[in-house]
């Protein structure tokens, strides 16, 4: 299968491969796919006070697309909103990395993957603030 | 080290080159000084000459598998040669019975010919395999039924190399009068055949697998008992109205010369070829969560046939640009389904979509399997920094236990 030059750089050099502590407060998690179907993505992202992602990084199990568009995410969710983050669509993945047909439910599984580390942190954070609540 | 050429060819199960012995006698049924009639042609030399030559090769073939050359008839190659068999077979005996028996890890060549003849009517029974890879003879036994017509089991398995017992499955068959087909695609040269022992009454052969061209290939058809098949090309009557069409001298000669050289070299060959599978095993085994699919012993010596944990296999091939090998994960193929064959032995799926099938042949050297070491340990290294299962792994999770988000 032909990868165009986009995919293969990522594969080559995989940006913000690696992992943060998922207990820490300011980190929220995204785990998806499964290993039956040939890929399984983590994302996570740190978010500051202000709401921004300050910071990304993954690990994925799957093939070169779905590193390459998870190793993409990352680069693109810097800086960005939870809201901002959770509104990137897979389409837009598929594009930037010219994905084949067959490839596109990378890019789906990428989208997945921000959407579930933005919720987590969202409800760790709801938690959170009710936690405090009661115990002030 | 320094005439190392790249990408080192790991891909014999696939296909095999050519031995210039082999292209060179081919070269001469070609052009207008050569072997060039027609050998059905009765009437003068150049259909006589040819026809010699093809006999000739007909005998090279035979011998090798210890048949008799009048039990040898050419086809396309060994997936012609299945159809034949099979469907040749079924036709022939379904006033007997329209029942079947095969194996779930055979070839498509196989497993598509017995769909085909669902499609007409015919019941199939496709068995299950040990996680060793070979068949459970009680199963078999217990598969086999009044109306069973044909049982058909590979040889040497083309995925995982193992080698299944045809002369005890051939016995059984024997025992209740079934006609038993085995497809021998990739033991020429591998394994010892010697047909005047074994109780098979019809045996697929292909040349590319064993040095000789593409496009050529065989099916013995026992004569001693007879076995009937029903010709599924039909035309001039060639090989005695078993398969029509004119005779391709080249290369018929072709497969000849290969099986020639098969039989006459199998023995040092076979003995180098296990040096290497076992080099580069030793290479691979000593990493953390490396597997060998089939059976340790009841194996050719080409075949390594290995599963990387928590490495997905076509990331995998991607990093392995340097090797040419095949994955077992047929993601490539746009299926997204994790190697049938593995899927067959009960590996999990991590393990069937992280397989990598080498398989090592006449010209694969010890520089070749040493890098080929090198390349594939930095590669794994490489995916499992970048695996979120390995790093579960590492942290002793049990991932069987993990619920994931399937999609």
């Amino acid at each position: 299968m032909a990868y165009s030059d986009k995919v293969l750089d990522h594969y080559e050099n995989p940006r913000n491969v690696g992992s943060f502590d998922k207990n820490d407060d300011s980190v929220g998690t995204g785990m998806v796919g499964a290993p039956a179907c040939g890929d399984v993505m983590k994302l996570q992202i740190k978010v500051n006070d202000e709401g921004i992602i300050e910071d990304a990084k993954f690990k994925t199990y799957g093939c070169g697309s779905a590193i390459a568009s998870s190793s993409l995410l990352t680069e693109w969710v810097r800086g960005k909103t939870l809201e901002e983050a959770s509104q990137i669509k897979n389409t837009q993945i598929a594009e930037e990395l010219a994905l084949p047909p067959v490839k596109i439910h990378c890019s789906v599984l990428a989208e997945d993957a921000i959407k579930a580390a933005v919720s987590n942190y969202q409800e760790r954070h709801g938690e959170a603030a009710e936690a405090e609540k009661k115990s002030a | 080290m320094s005439d190392l050429k790249l990408p080192i060819y790991l891909d014999y199960s696939s296909t095999t080159p050519v031995d210039e012995r082999v292209a060179e006698k081919m070269a001469g049924c070609l052009t207008k000084d050569g072997l060039f009639g027609n050998p059905a042609s009765r009437s003068h030399s150049f259909g006589w000459n040819a026809e010699k030559a093809v006999e000739n090769a007909r005998g090279q073939v035979a011998e090798l598998v210890g048949a008799d050359p009048k039990e040898i008839i050419w086809t396309s190659g060994a997936t012609e040669a299945d159809n034949l068999a099979i469907k040749g077979a079924a036709h022939f005996y379904q006033r007997k019975g329209k029942h079947i028996i095969t194996v779930k890890t055979e070839h498509k060549a196989v497993l598509d010919t017995t769909r085909q003849l669902e499609r007409e009517g015919f019941e199939v029974t496709y068995l299950g395999v040990k996680e060793n890879g070979l068949i459970d003879m009680q199963e078999l036994q217990d598969a086999m039924r009044d109306d069973t017509i044909v049982v058909s089991v590979m040889h040497v398995n083309n995925e995982i190399g193992v080698i299944q017992d045809i002369e005890a499955i051939g016995n059984l068959c024997r025992e209740r009068g079934i006609v038993f087909h085995v497809d021998a695609a990739q033991s020429t040269g591998k394994v010892a055949v010697d047909l005047s022992k074994l109780p098979v009454d019809l045996m697929s052969f292909s040349a590319h697998k064993t040095y000789g061209p593409k496009g050529i290939g065989a099916l013995f058809v026992r004569r001693k008992p007879r076995v009937r098949i029903e010709a599924q090309m039909h035309g001039g009557g060639h090989e005695r109205g078993m398969r029509s069409g004119t005779l391709a001298p080249h290369q018929i000669v072709g497969m000849g010369e290969a099986f020639a050289i098969a039989g006459a070299e199998m023995g040092p060959e076979l003995e180098r070829i296990r040096m290497l599978r076992d080099r580069l095993w030793a290479g691979l085994d000593g990493m953390e969560e490396v597997y060998l699919n089939g059976d340790q012993e009841q194996r050719v010596a080409h075949n390594l046939n290995v599963s990387f944990n928590f490495v997905e296999g076509e990331s995998l091939i991607m990093a392995l640009r340097d090797i040419a090998v095949s994955s077992g994960s047929a993601c490539t193929s746009a299926s997204l389904e994790p190697s049938y064959v593995l899927r067959a032995l009960g590996r999990n799926d991590e393990l069937a979509h992280s397989s990598i099938r080498f398989s090592i042949g006449r010209y694969t050297t010890v520089e070749e399997v040493d890098h080929t070491v090198e390349i594939v340990r930095a590669a794994v290294a490489k995916l499992r920094e970048l695996s979120p299962l390995w790093e579960m792994y590492q942290d002793g999770i049990d991932l069987s236990t993990v619920e994931w988000a399937a999609h």
